[in-house]
Parts: structure tokens; sequence; C-alpha cells
């Protein structure tokens, strides 16, 4: 696990899992994740089998469904070092969630919890397992960051993200007051409860706009998009990207929800 | 009380349009989240704490029977007498027959959500008993006839103004909306009751195996009062409130108050043991614990027996934010918030309470704060399997959730159909970047716009980056 260390040995090689958010609403999220774990030493593949986590199924309790895509997924992401997904929440299903499923099926089960076991998202993993303490990125923004549910409370990722942004040059980093709590995204509840979810994502909105910052940042492309879509009708200024892009550097996409050349 | 959970989504509508309750539901954030915030920080060992209350409350669900039966014994050489009751209606009958046996005509009754659960006072009332609630809060809700809209606080849901009103138009003082003297009258009003009460019920907190005794925590006094003043006392509690021992009621209380209110301890613990002995000044001369099923043996040993830890604190409602946006009267039955929308479902049954386990977005907040750590979110995932298999899901989210499970399952033809759609959409959205409104999408746009597709999805792109590397 001490592949920093090891530099003489090839770097480990990982197992891009896109997420469907990023591969069909926001690729460019991909390719920041990939320029930060080359960067890091890693030898990036994506496989194509891929799809989803599984996780609307699994949320909805569609057990059958979620099985068989978690299946796809173990054998999609076979012999690969890690599996690294530019989302907590997508990581947090396959790192908490998989191994409880298949109760049925013993040898699956292992497999599964062995999959588990490799699966990571993707700025834990850069400063946890690769031991990344900083990116050469720079950018002149005042920034806030909410932290998504999965990610900090499966993950426990809260000062990851933190860590490497502080080394952004020219970042200025304000906290909201609750950054810990829900936007209102929550996958289908967001459309299942429409009334509860826009009041959530406007307290939301209305911390962020509180901080002052123009910028906000975050791990989760379903939040994101979410903030982002009640930021843009409340008609509010701050741009929206994902934390990725920043630390990669990879700047030249639109914010979220904004046109070309805005 | 019948079950209107069904209509969760109308009623959290109508609640979020409530100035009055949203102000009042805004109190719970400044008042008992950061509470239990500031409570947990000043105690050490309070994670320790939470784990040993686990255990504890694990180790008594494991061997139940075995503390049931102790508490029976010892509630009998204490001079008491304990009534196995399955159901609810078993257990409303057994209440009626004590209290018609003691020729009861008014029963005071300190806070119990067990009452609650079989419906306690209307079936009294019914029966020509006339009950009165002596909690501040069960008094207020009482006087308005609704039921209570949070576990610990079951009045959370009114502002101070509110109950001046109530208090106005029902003590018939001029009106004031100072608290101090809005709860003199509540207490003046209640000291005649309870001198006047023939029986007195509570609730309990913990049932304890080794001696025999049921403990309540208040902050008003009223427990001691409602089980001390009448002849008979009645303590109305479900199963899974035993624990072994007196030194495991304290590790709990110790995280209980802490959780709920962020105090360090309830104002008055009360332990109730028997009734009056000899030589005792004071105290009730029968002693009753009604001890109540209602399918909890069902949930020992299936995917919902964690539930069973519950202690009653309140704190997953209180850091939820579904449940500070939609109050408690939202969830439609006795119990509400996050641990409503698991037992709910238990009890009234799944058919009538599916909306509650999907008023989540599993942010997961309830099971950081729960003080026994209930996976909650877990469970409330295990009500949306058992939805799916009994096909309770609408027909538009199976058909949806179909159609998305058959391309995600196929990767092939899923790349094809999403090139294709990703493909027109960040065509249509590239202008602006964002959708203002979308067929099938209304759900979404409805107060938020919708971010557009860049256009070609990464698998596409990284396709051909792929093939033009060397």
């Amino acid at each position: 696990m001490n592949s920093a260390e090891s530099s003489p040995r090839p770097g480990p090689r990982v197992g891009l899992f896109v997420t469907c958010l990023v591969d069909l609403f926001r690729p460019s999220v991909g390719f920041a994740a990939v320029k930060l774990l080359e960067d890091a030493g890693c030898t990036v593949e994506v496989p194509e089998a891929q799809t989803c986590c599984g996780q609307p199924a699994f949320n909805s309790g569609d057990r059958a469904t979620t099985e068989a895509l978690v299946r796809g997924l173990i054998d999609a992401f076979e012999g690969y070092d890690y599996v690294v997904a530019p989302s907590g929440s997508c990581a947090g299903m396959l790192r908490t969630h998989v191994p409880d499923l298949f109760e049925d099926d013993p040898a699956t089960a292992a497999r599964a919890k062995e999959f588990a076991g490799r699966c990571h998202e993707l700025v834990s993993f850069l400063v946890d397992v690769l031991g990344v303490r900083a990116v050469p990125a720079q950018l002149e923004r005042h920034a806030t960051y909410h932290d998504s549910c999965a990610g900090l409370r499966e993950l426990k990722i809260k000062r990851q993200p933190r860590l490497l942004l502080e080394g952004v040059a020219g970042l200025t980093v304000t906290e909201m007051k609750e950054p810990e709590v829900c936007c209102g995204f929550g996958g289908t509840f967001c459309v299942k409860y429409p009334q509860v979810s826009t009041k959530m994502v406007d307290n939301k909105a209305a911390d962020i706009e509180g901080t002052g910052a123009d910028l906000l940042l975050a791990g989760d492309l379903g939040c994101l998009m979410n903030m982002a879509g009640r930021l843009a009708r409340r008609g509010s200024a701050v741009e929206v990207r994902h934390v990725a892009e920043v630390l990669a550097g990879e700047l030249d996409a639109p914010p979220i929800g904004r046109p070309a050349g805005a | 009380m019948q079950p209107t959970s069904l209509a969760f989504q109308s009623k959290a509508a109508a609640a979020l349009a409530d100035p009055n309750l949203q102000t009042a539901l805004g109190g719970i954030k400044t008042g008992w989240q950061r509470g239990r915030i500031l409570a947990a920080d000043r105690l050490p060992e309070f994670e320790q704490l939470r784990d040993q209350a686990r255990d504890i409350k694990n180790h008594a669900l494991a061997n139940l029977d075995f503390y049931l039966e102790a508490f029976e014994a010892r509630v009998l050489d204490a001079g008491g007498q304990v009534h196995w009751a399955r159901d609810a209606a078993e257990a409303r009958r057994i209440i009626q027959e004590i209290c018609e046996s003691a020729g009861a005509k008014t029963v005071t009754k300190s806070k119990s959500m067990i009452a609650e659960e079989i419906g306690l006072n209307d079936h009294l009332e019914a029966a020509g008993i006339t009950p009165v609630e002596t909690d501040l809060g069960e008094y207020i809700i009482q006087l308005r006839k609704e039921p209570p809209s949070h576990l610990v606080g079951p009045a959370v849901h009114l502002t101070k103004d509110q109950v001046a009103d109530l208090f106005e138009q029902t003590h018939g003082l001029p009106r004031t909306d100072d608290p101090t003297e809005l709860v003199g009258q509540a207490r003046t009003v209640l000291r005649q009751k309870y001198l006047q009460a023939d029986v007195g019920i509570t609730g309990a907190n913990f049932l304890i195996a080794e001696t025999g005794s049921a403990i309540t925590v208040t902050n008003e006094g009223n427990a001691e009062l409602t089980q001390g003043l009448p002849k008979v006392h009645v303590v109305i509690a479900s199963l899974e409130k035993v624990i072994p021992s007196m030194e495991d009621a304290f590790t709990l209380l110790r995280v209980l108050a802490r959780s709920a209110t962020g105090q360090e301890f309830s104002a008055y613990t009360t332990v109730m043991t028997g009734p009056k002995r000899q030589g005792d000044l004071d105290g009730p001369e029968q002693f009753h614990v009604v001890l109540l099923d209602n399918g909890r043996t069902g949930m020992i040993g299936s995917k919902f027996q964690d539930m069973l830890r519950c202690i009653r604190c309140g704190a997953c409602m209180n850091n939820c934010p579904v449940y500070l946006a939609a109050g408690g009267h939202a969830y439609g039955w006795v119990y509400v918030g996050p641990m409503g929308s698991v037992l709910t479902p238990q009890f009234v049954g799944i058919e009538s309470a599916h909306t509650l386990p999907n008023a989540s977005t599993f942010c997961g907040r309830c099971e950081e704060v729960c003080p026994v750590r209930i996976p909650l979110p877990n469970l409330m995932r295990h009500w949306r399997e058992e939805q799916f298999k009994r096909q309770l899901v609408p027909s538009t989210v199976r058909y949806g959730l179909g159609t998305w499970g058959f391309f995600a399952r196929r990767p092939a033809l899923y790349r094809l159909a999403t090139r294709l759609a990703m493909g027109v959409l960040g065509r249509l959205g590239k202008k602006r970047g964002r959708f203002a409104s979308l067929p099938l999408a209304e759900g979404w746009t409805v107060s938020r716009d919708l971010p557009a597709p860049q256009g070609r999805t990464f698998m596409q792109q990284w396709r051909q980056r792929q093939r033009s590397r060397p």
C-alpha cells in the first residue's frame, strides 16, 4: 500500500470508475481525475464494461438489479490494484454497501468484499492511499466547500479535499456555517419530494451565498448539479465546479450549468 | 390513530407554507441540535458511552425473555402486578379494567409514547374516563386535539404566541405571552387535577430487571405527581424497555438527555418500584405494569431488530433536514422523523406508510447522532426493499427504474443510447448551459435549472483519446 515511497516500482494500476453522471453530464471531471491520478504516478485505465454503481436501484429497494449491476462491475474491475471514482456517493456504495450484498451467494459475496476493499473516492485516495500532500494547481478565487453526505459519513472525507485546496495557489476557502448539512439532492428524493428538497437546497444556497465565496466546490456531481441548478434559478452569481477540476487545473470547461464563454 | 402517512408529500408542502411552524422548527436547530453538540463536546467519553449504550441494549434484546421474566418476578416481589398485552387492543382493555375497578373518573397521565401508540386517550374517553395530560407539551396538544409532533417536545410545532392564544381561550384569563406566566397557568390547572385523579398513568424510559423498577425522566416533575398522588399507578411500557440493571440505566441516562436536549441530566429522574410500603408517607396503593408487545417480538431476529435499541431521545429528528422542513405531523402517525420512518411501517403496515422510508436523502445524520447507533438509513432502505417486493412502488417509477436498469446492465447498448441522448441534450443546452424546463424532468426543474450535459460522453471521448495515443 505504500506505493508513494516505493517509487522505483511502476505506480499502481488504477481502474477509473467514471460514474454515470460524470460520464453523461460532465466528462471534464473524469479527465481531471485521470490527470490527478497520472500525476500521482498511477497507470489509469477505464474499463469499457462499466455503467453505474447500482445506487439508484439499491436505494429504490431493487436488490435484483443492484446485484446484477454490481456483478458486472466486479468483473469489469477484476485485476486492478484500485478502483477510483470521482464521487463519494458512488465510492460509498461500492466500498460500504457492496460487501453487504449477495447474502445468498457466498462465492460472489467473497468477491464483492475483496472488490469493495479496492474501491476509493478520488480525493481521499490521493491523500490517504497515495500520500499526496499538495497539487501544483493555481486559481485566484474565493471558494467554499460542501461536504457531500455519503463521502463525509460513509467514507470520512472531510480534511482530504481541504488539505489539497489549501495548497492551491491563490485560492481562499471560506467555510459555510453548515457545510455538513445535506443539500437536498438524495438521488430520486429530489424528484419524489421536490418541495422538501427545494427547501433544503434553498437553505444550502443561502449558506453558500453567506460565505461571500464566488465558487462552490464539492466532490459529488449529483449534489453539485442540484446546488448549481438552484443557485442559477435564484439568479446567484456563484459558480459551481467539481473539486477535481480545480485540483487538476482543468478549468477549460465552463462551470456547471453555465454556457461556454460566459 | 388512523395513519395518514401516505399524504406525506402534501402535508410537507403545507408545512413549508406555514410560517408559524417554520419558526417553531427553526428553534430546534438553535436549541436541541446545538445543545447536543455542546453537551457531547463537554464529555470526552461520549463516543465510548454511545458504544456502551448500544451494547447494553443489544445484550438486553438478545436475552429479552430472561430479563422480562426477571423483571416480572421483581415487580411481584415488590407487591406490584404485571400484565402482558399482545397488542394495542389488549393493552387498552387491561388499562380500562384497572381504571374501572378503581372506580376512576379521571386519570392523570405523564408523557407516554406507548399510550399514543395504543390510542389510549380516545379509548378512555369513550369509556367515560377523563384522561388529563400533565406534561406541558402534552397538555397543550390535548387541548388542541392534536397528536404529538416530536418524541421529546410533543408541542414543538407551536410558537409561544400560539400557546398564548390557546391558553387565553381555554383558561379564560387575560392573554399573556410571558412563558413563566403561561407555565404558571397550566400548573394551577394541573395541581387540582393531580389531587382529583383516581389513577395515574406513566410511561417508562427504562424497566430494570434486577429491581422491578420503572424509570421516567422529565423536566417538569409531573411523573412524580402522576405516580405518587393517585391510589393506583399504571406503568405502560413496551417490552424492549427492559434492561438488566440500575447501573445500565445510568449509563443510558448519560447519553439520553445529552442526545435529546443537550442537558447533562433531565431535571427529574423518577425511579418507581412497587406500591407504597409500610411506613411510606406517600405513594400509590396499587402498582401495575402493562407490558406491550404490539409486534415487537416479531422484530427480534428480523432486519429491523436494531430499531428496538431506540431510547426515544429525538436526536434523529432534531438533526434530520427533512423533519426540520416538514415537521412531525407530516409523518401522519405517532412516531415521526427518521425513527418514525422505520417504526411506522412496522405498526401500520408498509402499504399505509411507504412514503416515510422514502422521505430521506440518506444523508446519514440520524445515524451519526443516534446515541445507540441505530443504522437508520439502512433500516429505511430495508423498508424500500419491502415496498419494491410488494409492488407498492408507483408504476411510473417502476417503469423508469426498469428501463434504466435494462440499459445499465448492457454496457454496449447503454453507451449507444447515452451517446445519442447526451448529444441531443448537449446541443439543446449549449447556448444557456442549462435547462429551465425539460419534459419528464418537472420534479427537478420546478425549482431548479438542470445543468446541460457537455455533449460527448466521457466514454466516447476516452475511446477517441486512446486511439490517438501512440
